[in-house]
């Protein structure tokens, strides 16, 4: 199992992944807490980009609305605790099973009736944009007005309700990362990974070849439905308030995804580079010009570096930085997939 | 070497209408397990719809494919391709940002789940059409001749009882196709797969089929072996030209 998962893997790449993963690991015990916050949402870019990921670039179906599996994964986990008392990791089973389903509806309608690449993407927002307006309007789910998690004895960790100083998020979320990472390099060497890919390529061809198209399409969004709505509850209970217009948002869908985008869709470490690129720098940038009070820098700058990438590194940083370091074992472009 | 077995095709009254135009009208041939039938005729005759009504890319306006006395007509192309006909495309689609073993393994996991058999049998494949070399290059990165091996490949990955195959000499050079032809009488002749194949080179027509049907405008205007269609006066005047046959 291992062996399978290292397999083709240069050692120079185990070394420098082991290198990171030991660093990471420490970084809690000498970083400052801002430094912290910044590396958890580094991270949580960083698993949502690998969960978008699985399904543009592995599998080639575009989505501009997986802020709806985060909005769905979290408000779910919310209200089941707020309400009920239902600690988080039962409630994340019933996070999954809605933002599968709702996944699972949307492939269902986009693949069964081919609507394919842009019309699908559309889809996707239009899903994730009702959905907010629904929330908006239930007073249940707190409206817009927002749904709050209650704050207790902030300093003691209660790992049953998840309640905590942000050093238990950040080992969390670390862990989900790793596992998600794990998960992409497994599915993406098995039977699955080599028929998603096949799809991505030509589906057409992939057809002709033997690869029943929906039943293979509608798994490729079950698991990012599913990986997405776990990280929704991550969200809901490291940030303990949660508003519609906020939650669902297409920016948000949009920031979900820059990561990969500039890291490098369609590879295993593009999702993690890109949001450790991103996250940091745009954090800096607004540090830095905090006393000059320009609004939107942040995401000016992603924009920036968005359009940059499109132009001179399209298919993103990590192919090109892995042919560099020779981490890939194949040139630049085998890009350590 | 693919251990596959052969299949009989049967077409019937196959029709497609595209608004207005009738692409492939009232066509009927039968393939017996084990031959080899060439497809040709002019521009536009109506040779790749067929195809592709067969493998099920295309659902016919009316008609019958049969494969081996059971209907195709309905199914998807992937449920086809299981069935045991495998296809390539007149225009090369192969995947291209997986290696040319995978592009080929993709098919043989049409009959297994075992990443490592599918992979051992891609070689195999590529063994056969001369293309081992190239096991760990990006498609892109090939030339077209091997472009067109690789769809062969990937086609014979999925143990094909009937193997389509779209103007796959095309664009090769004379010796290319001279091996590519002896490549597909031997598979032929050692695995029984049977074999239509659309063609323009009538080098390879002639030296493959054992028989052959001619369309124009959707309609069989004549059907033989090679030498009686080559013959035939109808053939001559619509197509052929006197020349190239001698």
């Amino acid at each position: 199992m291992i062996a399978r998962l290292t397999d083709g893997l240069p050692p120079r790449a185990l070394a420098l992944l082991a290198a990171f993963a030991f660093v990471m690991a420490a970084v809690p015990f000498f970083a400052s807490d801002y430094v912290l916050s910044v590396l958890i949402i580094s991270l949580y870019f960083a698993f949502v980009g690998q969960a978008w990921n699985l399904m543009l670039g592995f599998a080639g179906q575009l989505s501009l609305g997986h802020a709806l599996f985060v909005g769905i994964g979290a408000y779910t986990s919310a209200a089941l605790f707020t309400h009920f008392g239902i600690n988080p990791w039962v409630g994340v089973v019933a996070a999954i099973a809605l933002s599968t389903l709702m996944g699972c509806i949307i492939g269902y309608l986009g693949f069964r009736f081919s609507i394919r690449g842009v019309y699908f993407a559309l889809l996707t927002i239009a899903f994730a944009e009702f959905t907010g307006i629904m929330v908006d309007n239930s007073a249940w789910l707190g409206g817009s007005a927002g749904l709050f998690l209650p704050v207790k004895n902030a300093g003691s960790i209660d790992l049953f309700n998840l309640r905590g100083p942000p050093t238990l998020f950040y080992y969390l979320i670390l862990v989900l990362t790793g596992g998600a990472l794990v998960l992409c390099r497994f599915l993406l060497n098995s039977k699955l990974g080599l028929y998603w890919q096949a799809i991505r390529d030509d589906q057409e061809a992939a057809e002709a070849a033997g690869v029943p198209l929906f039943r293979y399409k509608m798994i490729a969004v079950a698991i990012s439905s599913a990986l997405t709505g776990v990280a929704g509850v991550w969200y809901a209970f490291y940030y303990n308030n949660l508003f519609p217009e906020s939650t669902f948002a297409t920016g948000r869908s949009v920031e979900l995804i820059l990561g990969t985008v500039v890291g490098g869709v369609g590879t295993l470490f593009g999702p993690i580079l890109g949001a450790f690129i991103l996250t940091p720098l745009g954090e800096l940038l607004t540090a830095l010009t905090s006393s000059l009070q320009i609004d939107g820098i942040k995401t000016f700058f992603w924009g920036f570096c968005v359009v940059a990438i499109v132009l001179f590194r399209p298919s993103g940083v990590w192919p090109w930085l892995a042919g560099l370091l020779k981490l890939d074992g194949r040139g630049a472009d085998g890009g350590g997939r | 070497m693919s251990n596959s077995g052969s299949a009989s095709l049967k077409v019937e009254g196959l029709t497609r209408r595209f608004s207005g135009l009738t692409a492939v009208d009232n066509v009927s041939f039968e393939v017996p397990p084990g031959a080899i039938h060439a497809l040709i005729g002019p521009n536009g005759a109506g040779k790749t719809t067929t195809f592709n009504m067969i493998a099920g890319a295309l659902k016919p306006t009316s008609g019958d494919v049969t494969l081996d006395g059971h209907s195709l007509v309905g199914k998807r192309p992937d449920e086809i391709c299981r069935a045991g006909v495998g296809r390539t495309f007149q225009v090369v689609r192969p995947f291209k940002d997986i290696t040319v073993t995978d592009n080929v393994a993709v098919g043989a996991l049409s009959w297994t789940n075992d990443m490592a058999a599918a992979r051992r049998y891609a070689l195999d494949m590529l063994e056969l059409l001369g293309l081992a070399d190239k096991r760990g290059a990006l498609p892109g990165s090939i030339t077209l001749p091997d472009r067109k091996c690789l769809e062969v490949a990937r086609a014979l990955a999925t143990k094909p009882k009937l193997l389509l195959l779209d103007e796959v000499m095309a664009g090769l050079r004379p010796t290319e196709t001279d091996r590519m032809v002896a490549t597909f009488r031997r598979l032929n002749e050692e695995t029984g797969v049977t074999i239509v194949l659309i063609e323009h080179v009538m080098r390879a027509v002639m030296a493959l089929s054992h028989h052959v049907v001619v369309l124009n405008y959707g309609k069989v205007i004549a059907e033989g072996t090679p030498e009686e269609v080559t013959r035939n006066p109808d053939v001559l005047a619509c197509y052929l030209g006197a020349e190239e046959l001698s």
